[in-house]
């Protein structure tokens, strides 16, 4: 019983960190600037990857498997807000500006 | 926090984490391991890369509290710019705001700004001293930013390093 | 269920593709490499789990840290090459 249900959990992760990525992509070609565009990455390196990864450890258990996956997650997470930094400041630094919206309605 | 400056601590460390990646416990690669270790402690330290950075954060208690906030906040900031990108009613506002870092650490302002980028919808795009310059999706996300939780939250969880 | 997640991916690194020759800046295209990136590490993961095969894993652990090591190193030699025409 436990097992289906840890089996059911595993794909709704799947599937949902995969519609994630998705988003993510998606928001990468709609946003209309480059900075808008690295928060679409964001979704991608965060939820996305974080769920998929979270429901191949359900499905590889208390195994090898789920401590490389832990480590991929990890690397990920630390590696992707630095890469994205990266990229906003270099960005910046070469005198790319941001489209910025100051209405006050916002 | 782990000290690895030591060399015998860094290979231990090193080993340890190819024992784990490894998976195959027999006398040959064990052997080559070792080698492994050693020559990339020894490379490391002709680079002169062994220095201050070379910590190992323990994740005490109060440290995981922090970091399952920060998957909630995480998750909460997604699913809004997943609907900002689905839904074309939805309007972006993007903007540059400025926020200010209280942490006494060096180690607490890079997990700040870590944090920042990591929640989407909010990115920092230049450090100088204790000023940052962060992207902002929306109003909402600059607003929630300048309420300053998040900086509080860092400043607390600093002191547990 | 594997094959579902898998195709979801592949067109997700299409649409990245589809950026990645938009441009228009080089900053977007190294942005659109670095996710393609992520998701081909996510990629080789899933597809190591559809075929049995968890040696994928090491591959897909090792990618992780080559495609951040890229990403930078890109910036790097843009940068850099930037300072040097500033001071030519």
């Amino acid at each position: 019983m436990l097992d289906i249900l840890l089996d059911i959990l595993s794909w709704i992760l799947l599937l949902g960190g995969a519609l994630f990525l998705l988003t993510g992509a998606i928001g990468v070609l709609r946003f209309p600037d480059f900075y808008s565009r690295l928060h679409a990455v964001s979704v991608c390196d965060t939820l996305g990857a974080g769920m998929v990864l979270l429901g191949l450890m359900l499905q590889g258990g208390l195994t090898l498997v789920t401590v490389k996956l832990m480590l991929i997650f990890y690397f990920m997470v630390f590696s992707g807000p630095t890469a994205v930094h990266a990229l906003a400041e270099a960005a910046q630094v070469s005198g790319l500006d941001p489209v910025e919206d100051d209405r006050e309605d916002g | 926090m782990i000290n690895l400056k030591h060399p015998f601590n860094l290979s231990l460390f090193l080993f340890a984490v190819w024992l784990l990646l490894s998976g195959h416990y027999t006398p040959l690669l064990l052997t080559l391991g070792l080698l492994s270790t050693l020559l990339v402690v020894f490379i490391a330290a002709r680079a002169e890369l062994i220095d201050h950075e070379m910590q190992l954060v323990l994740i005490k208690p109060g440290v995981l509290l922090y970091w399952v906030w920060l998957g909630g906040e995480i998750v909460k900031a997604n699913i809004d710019v997943c609907r900002r990108i689905l839904d074309p009613r939805l309007p972006i506002s993007p903007r540059m705001i400025r926020v200010r870092a209280t942490q006494k650490s060096e180690l607490g302002r890079v997990t700040y700004a870590n944090s920042i980028t990591l929640v989407p919808g909010t990115v920092t795009v230049s450090v100088e001293g204790d000023r940052f310059t962060v992207h902002a999706l929306t109003r909402e996300a600059a607003d929630d930013l300048e309420g300053g939780e998040l900086n509080r939250r860092v400043r607390d969880v600093e002191q547990r390093f | 269920m594997y094959a579902i997640a898998t195709i979801l991916i592949l067109v997700a690194i299409a649409v990245g593709l589809v950026r990645a020759f938009r441009g228009p800046t080089l900053f977007d295209r190294v942005m659109a490499g670095n996710m393609i990136g992520t998701l081909t590490v996510l990629l080789v993961a899933v597809l190591g789990f559809m075929n049995g095969r968890p040696e994928f894993l090491d591959i897909a652990l090792v990618y992780v840290l080559i495609s951040f090591i890229s990403t930078i190193a890109v910036l790097r030699v843009y940068v850099s090459r930037h300072d040097h025409a500033d001071t030519d």
